[in-house]
């Protein structure tokens, strides 16, 4: 069969965004807690949270503004309760992070089971949600050939996960609050002696960011058409967000190349094939890699960026203070 | 340092990440203890009222669709019309990885509650429960999907799965000249590594070429038995890029279906009807009644004077039903399958369940639909695989049995790797 070549690359990329935007929302959500100085490594869970409450009250409401606002909301309690356990009580952050993971999760199955259980709601029967979620082409940008269709032709979530990200960098690199924000990361004690409320700081930041991932979670639920089965939405995302931003140096602007770079991994495993059918003399070499490599190459890149990112000493945008809990009095 | 210690950590972290969407609902293992124990019954005699029925499951038993779903539904559905309560009768051990230590486990603790026939859904719980078998010897042990057996108390179980897809294939094929597209896709976890996903895929091609040969079908390998996000991904690639035009499947999520939907093309989904899912793109699904086992061994070992007269009394330690038992068939045809596809579809059901034909043999069906009118034929043919051996010669007999659940690794003619 002939292929369509300009066709498979335009789907490549298209792929490569369409299904890879969760990890710049778990990304960019998990820069803003750790620029708080909290490592927050509940970011799969989260997600899940996020997911099943942002569905599930979307659906109802037949709003996807409303779905997004619920599963930001959701994803923020989450955050509450890792800030009231590791900045108010204390608690150890990577265990407080793990045990929000599984408790996310949990959550997920435990209320989609039991919604499932009485009349699940099948997104294609709202409208609003289905609509909301379709592609929306932007005028003459789409034109452009190949890279117009894979990359202006998308639907909201997409878009917007974007403009947060973009707003999120002007936010931490540009505006004041975000400023005194990096300093209470870096450097709380000091922070706080120039009368930063370090408290406070954390508990916004740690809400918000928890907040976006959960949009992030939402926007796998509807990008599977919520349906509901026995294997998680968040499929390992939240934990490859947590290594993109390391890959992202703390940059909430690099997290969208971090994505794409990503992504570009992750999609060789739906797209190598076809690849390598349609430019059967530079790409077919791509048909005879095993698909186990392919499953396992977003995890290896992830290993590879870590090794990497810990031998780079200079020039990293690493919060000095991350992971370490804030207690006054030991100042 | 502490970089370094963090960057550990985090790899640590994701290593864990890898397996934990598979566990998140800790709350329901072991939920098999919760009355009080006996001790090991033994099968002889036990009235319906008394026999107890033990199950390990790989997945949770609360789920809601998959796998482990479909079989608890079947173990449900068959006690209830054997007249048994489920809620005193039925214990369960779900979330038993595919681990020897963990399985034991599982068997020792439904041993413990009494149970006198032992259910594992599982593929790999094969080898520990032909080893508890033979340390339980007044218990019937009862695998599915496997090979492994012994003369007395343990048996293996599965169904002509390839025969329902054969039926579905020819939905695929009529609906396929309908369209003027010959471009058929078909998501699949596996496909030449296990003989189950490998005679899928055959046995599908089959059914397509009887009434299409034109027809070409391009398999995508998910290398997972679930991975929701790509069955999606995958059918939309196959949509795409390959300019396919129907979608069927071997995994257990609606993805493929849904992706089918979207882009206005049709699809055959697997394991239960999946026509509300995807109403305008949905045929027909190949699907399993497994309480027609559960029934039947249940009711068998009921009858039994002592566990060890369980494989004889089930005429064997293969029990491997069809479309003639109703261990397997096709969903109700959806109103977007071509004229004809009903007939179709009944008489070669009707050939299979003579016994007068099958699908692996020398003997090819060509299928033709006139006025909504099926006319089918046989023809001699051989069974040839996609990279030219011949399998089986012109007018031979059908593969056998053991190879079509345990070694058949070829793809036959018709089947492209996409």
């Amino acid at each position: 069969m002939e292929m369509d070549k300009l066709g498979v690359v335009t789907t490549f990329i298209h792929n490569i965004v369409v299904y890879n935007i969760p990890l710049l929302y778990g990304t960019v959500g998990e820069i803003m807690v750790e620029k708080s100085g909290s490592l927050n490594l509940g970011v799969e869970g989260i997600m899940a949270v996020g997911a099943i409450f942002g569905y599930i009250v979307g659906c109802y409401a037949n709003s996807l503004g409303i779905g997004i606002l619920t599963a930001f909301l959701m994803g923020a309690l989450c955050g509450l309760l890792f800030a009231a356990l590791t900045v108010s009580l204390q608690a150890n952050q990577n265990i407080t992070g793990l045990t929000l993971t599984t408790f996310g999760l949990g959550v997920y199955f435990f209320v989609g089971n039991g919604v499932k259980a009485v009349s699940w709601p099948v997104m294609n029967d709202y409208e609003n949600i289905k609509n909301g979620f379709a592609d929306l082409t932007i005028p003459g940008l789409s034109q452009i050939p190949v890279l117009g269709r894979g990359l202006f032709d998308h639907n909201i979530m997409v878009y917007l996960g974007v403009v947060i990200a973009l707003v999120m960098w002007w936010y931490l690199s540009r505006s004041a609050p975000g400023l005194r924000l990096r300093a209470v990361g870096e450097n709380p004690g000091a922070a706080d002696s120039v009368g930063v409320n370090v408290k406070r700081y954390k508990y916004i930041h740690i809400c918000v960011g928890c907040g976006i991932m959960g949009i992030g979670g939402y926007y796998m639920g509807l990008n599977m058409s919520g349906s509901f089965n026995s294997s998680c939405w968040i499929n390992g995302y939240g934990w490859i967000a947590v290594a993109l931003v390391i890959f992202a140096n703390w940059n909430p602007a690099l997290a969208v190349l971090g994505t794409f770079v990503f992504g570009f991994f992750n999609t060789l495993r739906v797209s190598g094939s076809s690849l390598a059918a349609a430019f059967p003399e530079g790409l077919g070499w791509l048909a005879a890699v095993p698909t186990q490599l392919y499953q396992a190459l977003p995890f290896l890149i992830t290993a590879i960026v870590l090794v990497v990112s810990s031998i780079r000493q200079k020039g990293s945008g690493q919060p000095a203070a991350l992971g370490l809990n804030y207690f006054r009095e030991e100042r | 340092m502490k970089k370094k210690i963090l960057a550990l950590v985090m790899a640590a972290a994701m290593t864990l990440g890898l397996t934990a969407c598979g566990g998140g609902d800790s709350s329901s293992a072991g939920s098999a203890a919760s009355t009080g124990s006996q001790s090991a019954g033994s099968a002889s005699n036990v009235s319906a009222s008394d026999f107890k029925v033990g199950a390990i499951y790989i997945n949770k038993k609360s789920d809601t669709a998959g796998y482990t779903y479909a079989h608890h539904t079947g173990i449900t559905k068959a006690m209830e019309a054997l007249g048994m309560d489920v809620d005193k009768q039925l214990f369960i051990v779900d979330e038993v990885p595919e681990d020897d230590t963990q399985v034991g486990a599982a068997v020792d603790t439904l041993v413990g509650e009494g149970c006198n026939i032992i259910f594992g859904i599982s593929f790999g719980y094969l080898n520990e429960m032909e080893v508890k078998a033979e340390e339980y010897p007044d218990v019937i042990f009862s695998h599915a999907t496997g090979f492994k057996s012994n003369e007395t108390n343990y048996n293996n179980y599965f169904g002509r799965i390839y025969q329902a897809r054969y039926l579905a294939g020819l939905a695929a094929g009529l609906k396929s000249l309908e369209t003027g597209n010959n471009n058929i896709g078909y998501v699949s976890a596996y496909d030449t590594e296990y003989a189950e996903t490998c005679s899928g895929i055959n046995g599908f091609t089959l059914g397509v070429q009887a009434v299409n040969p034109e027809a070409t079908v391009y398999v995508k390998e998910l290398g997972a038995w679930a991975d929701e996000v790509n069955e999606y991904a995958f059918a939309e690639e196959l949509i795409n890029s390959y300019g396919c035009g129907i979608v069927a499947q071997h995994c257990d999520s609606a993805q493929p279906q849904l992706a089918a939907e979207k882009a206005g093309v049709f699809g055959c989904g697997y394991n239960s009807d999946m026509t509300a899912d995807a109403p305008k793109a949905h045929l027909t699904a190949p699907v399993w009644n497994w309480d027609v086992y559960y029934k039947h061994a249940i009711e068998t070992a009921m009858s039994c004077e002592s566990a060890d007269q369980f494989v004889t009394a089930m005429e064997g330690p293969a029990y491997y039903g069809g479309l003639n038992e109703g261990m397997v068939d096709v969903s109700p045809l959806s109103d977007n399958c071509a004229a004809g596809t009903q007939d179709a579809i009944d008489q070669v059901k009707a050939l299979i369940g003579s016994g007068e034909w099958d699908v692996f043999s020398g003997v090819k069906l060509n299928v033709t639909v006139a006025d909504g009118k099926a006319s089918v034929e046989k023809v001699d043919a051989p069974l040839m695989t996609n990279d030219g051996t011949e399998i089986v010669v012109a007018g031979g007999t059908s593969v056998e049995d053991s190879v079509i659940t345990g070694s058949m690794n070829y793809l036959v003619e018709g089947v492209k790797n996409a």
